[in-house]
């Protein structure tokens, strides 16, 4: 038995883990939703959140670049009205637009032999056709996340690219590493995806978040 | 002696082995391995077990393993029906043996064999025998001419040993040693692992001074974290080289996860391989070949690659191969092309690859592998087309014209030139401390093999590869080990 945490949630645990996520609002009303996007600062994007609801996109729960109250207001509206009878506690989850062309996941899964390994891939539409992925296992030593990097096919997206900074890999190598010592430390997890980890200038930042807890709810 | 080297050794070198199930007919598991044991010349003592106390390739056999003398014998090679190997193990604990490889089938994979399996690694606990097996092929240490397996293979000394899980993949390691002449100091087939698994012996390996490479066939990691520690530990100070067979996508794994669902069994054990140190190989030869190389020849500093060729489309190939691989073709450095310039007529191709277009005379080749060994910009040869002067001496030899004509001198000297080009060769990897692979097909396409160019090789002690792509795949290999020496340094 699993189960996964909410977007919010996933994103909790990851920020006490030591990977930076950006700061959000997790609101109950259309009100609430305004008021925090405006102490965010415009744009916004707003999705529907709750333990029972894995697959926003696909269900049109989520909407982007909010420019103004007004936006902001009709998306929660929408979003409040589109609640099914099984999505559970579910309420607004209000982000700050991050920008940047290039996507990555990366997560942590656990493997009947060698346990938690941490996963770095291509994000974006591509990601399952191109199926560019590579693991190590955790915790990663000096040099491995370094390593998992460089292993990329397409690690070439990773350098200077239209116009774009190379990424750091020095905070790409920290999520790594912080994906690695969760996984190590907490046994109860089976499986994360950040998906997608936008590069955002030169920096990997989480956009969405996924975790998979063994047992059964709490 | 570290503790693991002294467990290991009744195991391969022992002063006496027990063979069980010997039989008159040598179609006989028990038999062959006695013949083995006898025809490649092991020299400690030998125990042939038979009940009915028959003679055996003509000599006595002992009618029960009460009768071998205690202290005597510290390894059982062990050929009977499985039903028979409990009473036979406390037997052998009782005259000395401290170490068993079980030949025997009907255990763990069989249908019914799974408890009989349990209670021989009991049995072997109690008695304080280490277990190799059961349902292995068998286990070879050269330093000891031990040839203890029921089927063939036996190849020459050397510093390579072989772990796997597969009885006839260790063959085929041990084939390519007979073939290329780099041998083993030990092979054993891990059998069912019942006791010991494919990590243990590499423990071992890790430890034996005999031991400078490792080369292992494995389908299953078992406890993935043992194996890369122990792996770790091991490619810390020696390669190991490893194929994987058995290469499935586990669809089995949580589909909620993208992570999940992205993971594949094999692109983990990639992940490990790659943080482990450990030398991927897709195919058997091509883990021969990196082993062999490993095991001959200095390891390079990095990734600059030269490649040399007597002739054009060889060099050309090889280029792209040499790319394609991540290494570096380097831009042919100017000192040596001026130099070349004053060896060779003009037509040469004066860039990387270093193509002589048949313009070489007596000395060039052995003096121009000289000045590129030499040079500080280079970190790993690739010579390319030895054997071509020697098989036209071949061709002389089979002509009606030998050996007048002037055709005895002129193809004993295309013979001994070619045999001098790989001693060239081999003196300046060594001179220099840097890789020199020699690769050309004549190694296989030359009939008899009685090219004296990979013949030369050979009496270096090192391989030939049949294609440049083989010696790039190789040589790619060596750079990326060397990096993950020089970054654990």
């Amino acid at each position: 038995m699993s189960y996964t945490l909410s977007e919010h949630e996933s994103k909790q645990l990851l920020k006490g883990a030591g990977i930076p996520v950006p700061d959000d609002a997790l609101v109950e009303t259309a009100d609430a939703a305004v008021r925090a996007a405006e102490a965010l600062g415009h744009p916004v994007a707003l999705k529907l959140c709750g333990r029972a609801i894995a697959h926003k996109t696909e269900r049109g729960l989520v909407r982007l670049g909010l420019r103004d109250a007004s936006e902001v207001r009709s998306a929660a509206d929408a979003l409040l009205a589109a609640r099914r009878s099984g999505d559970g506690d579910a309420r607004l989850l209000v982000c700050r637009m991050v920008g940047g062309r290039r996507e990555l996941i990366a997560g942590l899964v656990r493997d009947p032999s060698f346990g938690p390994c941490v996963m770095l891939g291509l994000g974006g539409i591509f990601a399952e056709a191109v199926g560019d992925v590579a693991f190590a296992v955790a915790p990663l030593a000096p040099g491995d996340a370094e390593d998992l990097i460089d292993a990329l096919r397409y690690g070439k997206l990773l350098g200077e690219f239209r116009g774009e900074p190379a990424v750091s890999r020095g905070k790409l190598a920290e999520i790594l590493e912080a994906l690695g010592r969760l996984g190590a430390a907490r046994p109860e997890i089976r499986s994360i995806d950040v998906n997608p980890l936008i590069v955002s200038g030169d920096t990997p930042v989480v956009i969405d978040a996924l975790v998979e807890l063994e047992g059964e709810a709490r | 002696m570290t503790n693991v080297v002294e467990k290991f050794r009744p195991l391969f070198y022992p002063r006496g082995i027990v063979v069980t199930g010997v039989s008159q007919h040598p179609g006989k598991f028990g038999a062959v391995a006695f013949h083995n044991l006898i025809a490649c010349g092991y020299q400690g003592e030998l125990f042939p077990i038979n009940r009915e106390g028959v003679a055996s390739f003509g000599r006595p056999t002992y009618k029960s393993v009460l009768e071998v003398p205690a202290g005597r014998a510290d390894l059982a090679f062990i050929c009977t029906p499985n039903t028979a190997n409990e009473q036979l193990l406390r037997d052998c604990a009782r005259i000395g043996v401290r170490a068993a490889f079980v030949a025997s089938a009907g255990y763990g994979e069989a249908a019914d064999g799974r408890e009989a399996e349990d209670r021989l690694v009991a049995l072997g606990r109690e008695l304080g025998i280490l277990i190799a097996g059961p349902n292995g092929q068998g286990l070879i240490s050269t330093r000891v001419s031990m040839c203890a397996q029921i089927v063939a293979p036996y190849p020459p000394p050397g510093p390579i040993s072989v772990v796997s899980q597969s009885g006839n993949l260790a063959s085929s390691f041990m084939n390519y040693g007979c073939l290329t002449g780099v041998g083993m100091s030990k092979a054993i087939s891990c059998g069912n692992s019942a006791m010991l698994e494919l990590a243990d012996y590499l423990e071992y390996f890790a430890e034996d001074p005999e031991t400078a490479v490792s080369l292992g066939y494995l389908e299953g990691v078992g406890n993935g974290r043992r194996f890369l520690d122990v792996a770790r530990a091991h490619t810390a100070s020696k390669p190991f080289v490893v194929v994987r067979g058995g290469v499935t996508s586990a669809g089995k794994r949580a589909a909620s996860s993208h992570t999940g669902a992205l993971a594949s069994d094999d692109g983990i054990f990639s992940g490990a391989c790659r943080q482990a140190g450990i030398t991927r190989a897709e195919t058997i030869e091509e883990a021969y070949e990196a082993a062999a190389a490993f095991a001959t020849q200095p390891l390079p500093r990095g990734p600059r690659t030269l490649i040399f060729t007597v002739a054009g489309g060889w060099g050309v190939l090889t280029s792209d191969a040499c790319v394609q691989a991540g290494l570096e073709l380097i831009a042919l450095p100017d000192d040596l092309r001026a130099k070349i310039d004053t060896m060779v007529p003009a037509r040469w191709s004066r860039s990387n690859p270093i193509d002589l277009a048949g313009g070489e005379t007596r000395d060039t080749i052995p003096e121009l592998l000289e000045l590129m060994a030499a040079h500080p910009d280079v970190d790993a040869i690739v010579y390319l087309g030895i054997g071509i002067q020697a098989s036209q001496g071949q061709m002389f030899r089979r002509g009606p014209f030998w050996p007048e004509h002037g055709l005895e001198r002129i193809g004993s000297f295309h013979e001994s030139q070619d045999r001098r080009y790989a001693h060239a060769a081999a003196e300046a990897s060594q001179r220099h401390g840097k890789p020199i692979l020699i690769a050309s097909d004549l190694v296989y396409t030359d009939r008899a093999y009685g090219n004296s160019g990979p013949l030369g090789v050979a009496e270096t002690g090192r391989i030939t590869s049949p294609s440049g792509h083989r010696a790039i795949r190789t040589l790619a290999h060596m750079v990326r080990y060397a990096r993950h020496r020089q970054r654990g340094a």
